[in-house]
């Protein structure tokens, strides 16, 4: 068997800061780093593999050569193979050229069973990717993954999150699944023996000669959605605190919300 | 016969009937052990990717500048939940309905559903021209593909100039495959919708909501977009209006399906508003230190008519289940007020409520982001804060 799990390397949004005079990204010194999403993506991945014995992980993102770091560290979790697929052509992609230049990659390594996306990545939190690249290469989805069972058969048996609770599915291969990080989960750092063992890994890097393909879809110009402006957004009001004993700071709340339209308009 | 844009290679068709049961409009049959093609065909692709020996091409009409202007109408994909519309689908509604009058067309919506019929009414009092109603016992329960494969013919076949579709986990699964299928751009999680310059233009959060980005697409039709509940405002409903009804026969065959629903599990309760559509969320995180003390919420939640939301912590303890989750691995919410109890208010749980219209924070720790958004905050122990409010504001509703 074969899986393929599709990761990206983000800024860490969590440490994105907006300058204050000016109102924009402050993106130096924001460290790079493997989409949480992604990094439960390619344990689960590994994990199944581990499984089912017989198997391969391959891991592939479509990003800059810097992003050779987020996929070692991939390997360094137990995938077997990365493939960077990096070319000046590709800068610019929207989540449709993305997903075709992803879709075209996977058909170059010419079989596979599962793909495994993160859910969503922090930095732009479309979770469209995934879907667009299902769509692309003809296969299911199923989207809001927080379980996966697998028995020797090959059938699938996925908790899907609804907005209600969950789904429990059954499906069949080839697929493609989104997944969501499960209870409680710390993205864990690899120890040292994992990391220099990945450096032994196959690593692949593929250009647009490589991939083949329509050259206009790549990029920008392959590109259906543009970004005209980006700003900050209009902040809000200071923050009013209250600080009191628990009955006065309960009184001025309440004074405060009983003004609310909410509560008044009922 | 031959169909413009589709073609059966002979040579490759063993006529297996894969494409015949997949079709949602009903529109290949198989004839001398080989698939033909009737006219009623969509273009939608549902067959393409079922056949296993890539036996069928579909070549669609390339877009140019000039066949742009045939694409007319707004239309929203209209989400329902127990046969009932969301709160959603009106939003969008509204929106659409706003959106058509700039731009003077019409407004369409598109339900698909066990029974459809019944809502065409209440969806045109919010500014529905006309409703394209797809009824199937097969279409209770939301499945990808044929939801897919149903939108994607119908887009085809009536050409609107823009589709809007929810941001909720339905509309973020099946908007991309919709949009990838059609080969056009699609903007997630809409905050805002204009006209400008006769272009969609969506304004969207991104950077876990550090900037706002302004987007078009405009070399291609649809102009598609997923919109955030609870942002759009939804207009005064005029039940003197109706909508024009078209209903579009379907034949589904389950057995075509490769994803089986095997349980469908609610973990709401009945009669309880989701938090996507409630107009005020009491959330309650770590600092909450049990499931037992979430209590004190739930009877706030009900003097104000309020639902109980959490932080991501509090659902991993264990304390709430997980469609209590507001944030980036949960819900996506934006009531009139949101009030955060012992929630630090990590980026990732800022992602999730930060367009709520009134923020309050009760949080022991006055350097917790949280305040940094909040509107109002209360520094102190939300175990004596709660109760005393709750009494507060008992006395206060009654008096009006
Ligand atoms: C990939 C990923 C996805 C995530 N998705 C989400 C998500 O969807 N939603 C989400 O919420 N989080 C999410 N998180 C987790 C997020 O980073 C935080 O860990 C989480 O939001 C913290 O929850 P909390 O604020 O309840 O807990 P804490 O950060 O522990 O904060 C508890 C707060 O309670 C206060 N407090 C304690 N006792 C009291 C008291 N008696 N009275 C008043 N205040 C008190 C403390 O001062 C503290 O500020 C995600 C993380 C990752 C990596």
């Amino acid at each position: 068997m074969k899986l393929i799990a599709c990761i990206k390397q983000v800024p860490d949004t969590t440490e994105v800061k907006v300058d204050p005079k000016t109102h924009t990204l402050i993106r130096d010194g924001v460290p790079s780093i493997l989409n949480p999403y992604d990094q439960f993506a390619i344990e689960e991945c590994v994990r199944i593999r581990d499984q089912i014995g017989d198997c391969s992980v391959s891991v592939l993102t479509m990003g800059p050569p810097q992003a050779r770091s987020a996929l070692m560290r991939c390997l360094a979790l137990g995938a077997d193979e990365a493939i960077l697929i990096s070319d000046k052509a590709f800068a610019g992609s929207d989540t449709w050229a993305t997903a075709y230049t992803l879709s075209l990659a996977i058909k170059k390594i010419g079989f596979f069973d599962i793909v495994f996306c993160g859910q969503q990545a922090i930095d732009g939190d479309t979770a469209q990717v995934g879907p667009e690249l299902a769509q692309q290469l003809g296969i299911p989805q199923v989207t809001y993954v927080e379980k996966i069972e697998i028995d020797n058969k090959n059938k699938l048996t996925i908790n899907k999150q609804t907005e209600d609770g969950y789904q429990i599915l059954e499906a069949k291969l080839p697929l493609l699944l989104t997944l969501l990080p499960p209870t409680s989960f710390q993205p864990e750092h690899p120890p040292m023996s994992s990391i220099l063992k990945a450096k032994r890994k196959p690593f692949n890097i593929w250009d647009v000669e490589t991939l083949g393909g329509d050259k206009s879809r790549f990029g920008l110009d392959g590109s259906f959605t543009q970004v005209i402006k980006t700003y900050t957004p209009p902040k809000r009001g200071e923050c009013e605190l209250i600080e009191d004993n628990p009955k006065e700071a309960a009184k001025k709340l309440s004074k405060i919300l009983c003004k609310n339209e909410a509560l008044t308009k009922r | 016969m031959k169909i413009l844009g589709i073609e059966i290679i002979l040579d490759k068709c063993t006529g297996c009937g894969l494409c015949v049961k997949v079709c949602p409009f009903a529109a290949v049959k198989i004839l001398n052990k080989k698939a033909e093609i009737e006219a009623n065909c969509t273009l939608c692709g549902s067959c393409l990717e079922v056949c296993k020996f890539d036996a069928i091409v579909i070549e669609r009409p390339k877009l140019s500048d000039k066949n742009l202007s045939e694409y007319k109408n707004v239309w929203i994909f209209v989400e329902i939940r127990e046969n009932e519309l969301k709160k959603v689908s009106l939003e969008l509604a509204s929106k659409a309905r706003e959106i058509a009058d700039t731009l003077g067309e019409k407004v369409g919506a598109v339900i698909l559903g066990e029974k459809a019929k019944h809502l065409c009414d209440e969806i045109a009092a919010y500014g529905v021209d006309i409703a394209y109603i797809v009824e199937n016992k097969n279409l209770s329960e939301y499945n990808t593909s044929n939801y897919t494969g149903i939108l994607t013919g119908l887009i085809l076949k009536y050409k609107p100039n823009i589709v809007l579709f929810p941001a909720t986990h339905l509309g973020r699964d099946l908007a991309p495959r919709v949009a990838a299928s059609l080969e056009v751009g699609l903007t997630a999680d809409c905050t805002g919708l204009s006209i400008k310059d006769g272009l969609l233009l969506q304004t969207r959060p991104a950077f876990g909501g550090n900037i706002m980005a302004d987007i078009i697409s405009p070399n291609v039709r649809p102009q598609m977009a997923t919109t955030r509940p609870n942002v759009m405002k939804i207009q005064k409903p005029d039940h003197s209006r109706k909508a024009e009804i078209i209903s579009i026969p379907i034949e589904l065959d389950p057995k075509a399906l490769k994803i089986i629903i095997k349980e469908v599990v609610k973990t709401t309760k009945a009669g309880v508003k989701s938090l996507d559509e409630a107009d005020i969320i009491i959330s309650g995180g770590r600092g909450m230190g049990s499931a037992e003390n979430f209590k004190i919420l739930e009877d706030l939640a009900k003097t104000i008519n309020g639902v109980v939301g959490a932080s991501r912590a509090a659902v991993d303890a264990g304390w709430r289940p997980r469609t209590n989750q507001v944030g980036q691995s949960g819900k996506t919410v934006s009531p009139k007020i949101y009030i955060a109890c012992g929630i630090s208010g990590k980026i990732q749980h800022q992602v999730g409520m930060k367009s709520s219209d009134t923020i309050i924070a009760i949080n022991t720790d006055r350097e917790a982001p949280i305040f940094d958004i909040a509107d109002c905050g209360i520094i102190g122990d939300l175990n004596e804060i709660i109760p005393a409010l709750n009494e507060e504001l008992k006395k206060n509703l009654c008096k009006n």
